[in-house]
């Protein structure tokens, strides 16, 4: 019997040699979410593009990813936990990850991290972002066509500058199609919860608003739009399967091709912190197909597209500030310093901000 | 008046699931019992509701299959802390954490499906009339639920043998015991109660409000229709209230927020919980009262000496 249970132990032990053996030559590359993956929309986007890494590096990559970590204190037991778990290269997904992200980076030297959306960088921490205004603007566009009240109902989530820029761009993309376009901005301080963001679309066009936009995370306000035979745009995803007849177009994130590149290069040895804005142009940023609008508004739109991959940024002067104050001249081009610390709105954007 | 009448609706809904969850736990903690594991029971009836609606095409089995997830799941509560007596507060927290878990892993195909929603009452002729046609009979059937059980609650609690058996449990169920009344055996009852409306609450939010499966799409609504039954002193009617004053409140700062009114918006969204809590207070000052509406064995283990 003893001699059974020796056997046992020393194959045991033989076999999770094995085990560690082989993780070893594995990399692990973790990310750190926000939202569920089962949102439909940003988080669930993300993960899509883990499962891309997954799908291209085959078994030279193991992933692993934490949900549902809320943009606080918990931020930093999750980045920390999978440091120590082996990850050797870390994405963390959300704006409110910046801090945190900062902290572990700083203890955990020999760890690549990465932030999206965020500014602030470090010797092994590089930023990405998405330059998903480049989509609002043409959804400004469509939405200003199609809109028959001239008011959009804008549905966001915290005052932050991607999603301050979200807006100014939207409205931007509106006025060069309408000059008085309206929106009215709604903020429900949370990036993902259904009931309350369906909540604030039904009071949108409960007051007069007959296009919905969100920077908000759930299909829930396109659901409203398609039961009040109104229109609206998806989040992240393609929201299509929800709303037939409502969705106009969706800014789909594909983050698959930059994080299979990133992850490359932590395999080959290459990888240095980044600071990258992808955009239209890049992939990272596509359009949904444009639905449920006429032919000639859809034009506009893919002619817009096109403007933008070609190198035109929406944020071309002039443009004047909320208060009337000149922001850029004619011509001028805003930075993207200027753009990712975005705290004020554009010309025409009524509501007032919160600081 | 077109407007009003949205509004209301949307109150309504909004108030619906809170008033259920909360006035199944209501009758949980009155018979001395502390589930905070409603959260948990709510989202498996979410994930249950829109799973089997989604599955068999009819929103009708959802709904049935929501009530039954939550009473499922409720058994296990039970089975622990009345049958083991386990700590009722942990075990509640593991439960809420469990559902949120379990839901997630059940959910995984359904994400991003369009599910099947509950048709809203249509009575011909009824429905039709301006104004309170689409108030009173023009909403969905979880709504009249709602209604009919907070009724039935209050008639069953105050007004029947069997309402007054429980609620002297819930004050003491050593007494109650003494007495020959089967202590255990109730609480069993009312726990898989409140499992069954935490169900159903859920059923609402897959079904009804948003007809779609997203984790953690109760966001939270359980923890608030547990702070309800607190703040309205174990009494049904004022649930009801508590419930509608939130969603009021709720509405109205959303369409403050429309409207462009220059408060800022983080005041206006905490203004629902504030609100309620202020109101419930003022109803409640009677201090005589809700001590009397206090269960005093709530939350205590009970061990039958054997």
């Amino acid at each position: 019997m003893k001699k059974l249970l020796i056997a046992l132990m020393t194959a045991a032990a033989a076999l999770s040699l094995a085990a560690t053996a082989e993780a070893q030559e594995k990399l692990k590359a973790c990310w750190v979410y926000t939202g569920p993956i089962g949102d439909f929309g940003y988080s669930y986007q993300h993960d899509q593009g883990r499962l891309d890494v997954e799908k291209a590096l085959g078994d030279k990559v193991e992933t692993a990813y934490l949900e549902n970590v809320s943009e606080g204190p918990d931020a930093d037991r999750a980045f920390e936990r999978l440091a120590r778990e082996g990850c050797k290269i870390i994405f963390g997904t959300s704006f409110g990850f910046m801090d945190p992200e900062v902290k572990v980076a700083k203890k955990f030297p020999d760890v690549m991290f990465e932030h999206a959306t965020g500014y602030k960088t470090a010797e092994n921490l590089g930023i990405y972002n998405a330059r998903f205004y480049e989509g609002r603007y043409i959804l400004g566009q469509i939405a200003a066509r199609q809109s028959k009240s001239g008011v959009a109902g804008y549905i966001v989530s915290f005052p932050i500058p991607e999603v301050v820029m979200g807006i100014n761009s939207f409205m931007l993309g509106a006025q060069s199609v309408k000059p008085d376009f309206k929106a009215k901005i709604v903020w429900v301080n949370s990036w993902f919860d259904p009931g309350k963001e369906a909540d604030a679309a039904k009071a949108l066009f409960d007051q007069g608003a007959d296009i919905i936009v969100q920077h908000t995370d759930s299909t829930a306000p396109l659901q409203v739009a398609e039961e009040r035979g109104l229109q609206g745009f998806g989040q992240s995803s393609d929201m299509i399967k929800f709303a037939p007849k409502a969705q106009l177009t969706s800014i789909v994130d594909d983050w698959g091709p930059y994080y299979i590149g990133r992850v490359k290069a932590a395999l080959d040895g290459t990888w240095k912190p980044g600071n990258v804005w992808l955009g239209i142009k890049d992939g990272a940023v596509k359009m949904a197909p444009y639905t449920n609008m006429p032919d000639d508004v859809k034009a506009m739109a893919e002619a817009t597209e096109k403007k933008i991959v070609d190198g035109w940024n929406p944020f071309t002067g002039p443009i004047a500030k909320q208060d009337g104050t000149p922001w850029l001249k004619d011509g001028e081009v805003a930075d993207d310093a200027t753009l990712l610390g975005m705290n004020f709105y554009v010309k025409g954007v009524d509501d007032k901000l919160p600081q | 008046m077109d407007i009003t009448v949205n509004i209301l609706l949307t109150i309504a809904t909004a108030a619906t699931p809170l008033l259920l969850a909360a006035i199944g736990e209501l009758v949980v903690e009155r018979s001395g019992v502390l589930n905070l594991g409603v959260e948990g029971m709510m989202i498996m009836g979410a994930v249950g509701g829109f799973g089997a609606g989604y599955l068999t095409g009819s929103p009708w089995i959802g709904l049935l299959a929501a009530i039954a997830l939550g009473a499922v799941f409720s058994l296990l509560f039970a089975v622990m802390t009345l049958s083991l007596a386990t700590n009722q507060v942990a075990t509640g927290l593991s439960l809420t954490l469990l559902g949120l878990g379990l839901s997630g892993m059940m959910g995984t195909s359904f994400v991003g499906q369009p599910g099947a929603r509950l048709p809203n009452l249509d009575i011909p002729g009824l429905t039709a009339i301006p104004v309170i046609g689409r108030l009173l009979f023009g909403q969905d059937p979880i709504f009249y639920i709602s209604i009919a059980l907070t009724a039935a609650v209050m008639w069953f609690l105050f007004k029947t043998r069997t309402g007054l058996t429980l609620r002297s449990i819930g004050d003491s169920h050593t007494s109650a015991h003494a007495l020959g009344i089967q202590v255990i055996r109730y609480r069993y009852l009312a726990v898989i109660f409140g499992g069954a409306c935490a169900g159903l609450a859920g059923g609402h939010l897959s079904l009804v409000y948003t007809p779609q499966w997203v984790e953690n799409m109760t966001a939270g609504r359980g923890w608030i229709a547990l702070a309800l039954v607190v703040f309205a002193s174990w009494r049904p009617w004022r649930v009801l209230a508590g419930a509608y004053i939130f969603g009021a409140v709720w509405i109205g700062q959303l369409h403050a927020q429309a409207f462009g009114i220059p408060v800022p918006s983080q005041l206006l969204s905490s203004l629902p919980y504030l609100a309620t809590i202020v109101v419930l207070v003022l109803i409640s000052r009677n201090k005589r009262l809700t001590m009397m509406n206090t269960p005093a064995s709530l939350g205590q283990p009970f061990v039958p000496d054997r």
